[in-house]
């Protein structure tokens, strides 16, 4: 069901929420003003989760929560209307450009775009800053994809509309670290405390180093747990430290799985390894399966950037722990919530608040 | 400057308090060493100092410096001063300072950033440590330690 703004019978219902067993208030005044704040995310651009303060962070969680709420109910608010978007993937994605658009979509808005560099003037040998230049007529704000680290931020020297980063390289990939915090804290009520293994390849991942310093900004516990070859770059373990958030260093999956609240897994590439031998070796121990699990915590929750390859036994998936699915599924709630405040500001909040009194 | 035992230049730069060791650096970011020079270059290493000990002078005739030279000087002596040497007189003196962002003069170590790219950008790095000097890059964010060799 589309509504035409969020003024619904449902409204007056609206100001708890079930979270991972615990019964919090979500929103009950636009937290801007709640906050005593004068935020605006309005036509900002989001290239690192940097560029995001705490209370920033914490306000796309909270309307991502609202948005969620609402989609529990078959509502999407038809907040976007008349808005369009471009996603520029320069590089193939499945997840992150099928979940903007739908984002988009589900918002009333609209999407153009391309999928691979390949079907671009990019081939004719036009350059990232004129193809910005030029979507900046096309569209209100745009989803940028490139193989080349910092191609988001250039953009934002020649775009005249918010550029959002949808990955660039190996280097950021902010709206991934949105919606792992929005997971962690919809299952675990919170971030602060929680124990998170980040596990697998956390020397060449790309979201588990912006995820390290956001759950570190959070005050998350955080344990490593890689194999030697691939542990995380020595400077982000010295900053989280430097933050107070000295993360444990683990090398087995088996010593942290009782401990931990959250076990973010990710793929270790077979390419990062001289040979097949070895990286079966490796691959292997970071494997998990249904019975390594039988020694979780009741609550702990498995995470997954996908694609997954085989670090996470497909048994897992039908056990409670299994969380991936839903992760992926909380991008499209997360990256609605970001869209709507990047393009229309704080505003948007009164419309999912069904005109209530903010 | 009589006791360095050099002649007073009548025209000129008299680069003064260089790092003490970096004087044929800032020979060679001035590029006298690869596009040679049309006046004399005297270089002088571990003079004594009463500011830092020990220092560097390099003096340059016939040639004042571009404002993009003093920025990269400062980026190897941070502490140098520049003289404006006009008919033996000093015309200007003052210390060459570390900029907060750093534009067009260095390159940035990631061969994947997109400013080693054919866009039409120049590099920028924020400097995020001064001593020792620590520069970031604003693109890819990736941090540059080793300045000197990574200098255009």
């Amino acid at each position: 069901m589309m509504l035409a703004n969020t003024t619904s019978r449902h409204a007056s219902a609206a100001s708890d929420v079930q979270i991972g067993g615990h019964r919090q208030p979500l929103m009950g005044a636009p937290l801007s003003r709640r906050r005593g704040l004068d935020l605006t995310l309005k036509d900002r651009n989001v290239v690192s989760i940097n560029d995001l303060s705490d209370d920033e962070i914490r306000l796309i969680l909270d309307t991502a929560e609202r948005i969620s709420e609402l989609a529990a109910r078959d509502e999407h608010p038809d907040l976007l209307g008349g808005w369009v978007l471009s996603t520029l993937f320069f590089e193939p994605s499945t997840r992150t450009r099928l979940s903007f658009e739908s984002a988009m979509k589900r918002l009333g808005g609209d999407v153009i775009g391309f999928q691979e560099g390949a079907s671009t003037s990019a081939t004719k040998g036009e350059t990232l800053a004129d193809t910005i230049r030029m979507v900046s007529g096309y569209s209100d704000a745009a989803v940028l994809r490139h193989s080349r680290e910092g191609a988001a931020r250039m953009c934002t020297q020649f775009a005249t509309i918010p550029i959002i980063n949808g990955g660039d390289g190996s280097g950021q990939h902010p709206t991934q670290t949105l919606l792992d915090l929005y997971t962690i804290r919809r299952y675990c009520g919170k971030i602060e405390g929680v124990k998170v293994a980040l596990v697998g390849d956390l020397k060449y991942g790309r979201t588990v180093h912006s995820l390290a310093y956001a759950l570190a900004r959070f005050g998350a516990r955080i344990t490593l747990v890689a194999p030697r070859s691939l542990e995380m770059p020595s400077e982000i373990i010295r900053a989280l430290a430097e933050r107070g958030v000295a993360p444990r260093i683990e090398v087995s999956l088996e010593a942290v799985i009782p401990d931990a609240d959250v076990l973010y897994m990710t793929r270790i590439q077979k390419e990062r390894f001289p040979d097949a031998e070895e990286y079966a070796k490796v691959a292997g121990s970071y494997r998990l399966t249904v019975p390594a699990l039988k020694a979780a915590k009741s609550g702990a929750i498995v995470l997954h950037p996908l694609p997954r390859v085989d670090e996470i036994d497909t048994a897992v998936d039908g056990t409670p722990h299994a969380k991936y699915f839903e992760q992926a599924q909380h991008g499209v709630h997360v990256r609605m919530a970001l869209l709507a405040l990047v393009l229309r500001g704080e505003e948007v909040l009164k419309e999912l608040h069904g005109g209530r009194p903010t | 400057m009589k006791e360095l035992k050099v002649t007073p230049i009548k025209n000129g730069t008299v680069i003064d308090h260089i790092t003490v060791g970096m004087a044929l650096q800032v020979v060679r970011i001035l590029g006298i060493a690869e596009r040679g020079a049309s006046s004399t270059v005297s270089v002088l290493m571990h003079v004594p100092s009463a500011a830092q000990s020990w220092k560097d002078v390099v003096k340059i005739e016939d040639r004042e410096l571009e404002p993009n030279e003093v920025d990269r000087i400062s980026l190897i002596a941070p502490k140098a001063t520049i003289n404006i040497i006009r008919n033996f007189n000093v015309e200007a003196k003052h210390r060459v300072a570390l900029p907060d962002e750093v534009v067009g003069i260095l390159r940035c170590e990631n061969l994947n950033c997109i400013s080693n790219s054919n866009e039409p950008i120049e590099s920028r790095f924020r400097v995020v440590r001064r001593d020792p000097l620590m520069v970031r890059c604003t693109f890819c964010e990736r941090e540059v330690t080793d300045v000197l060799s990574n200098m255009k």
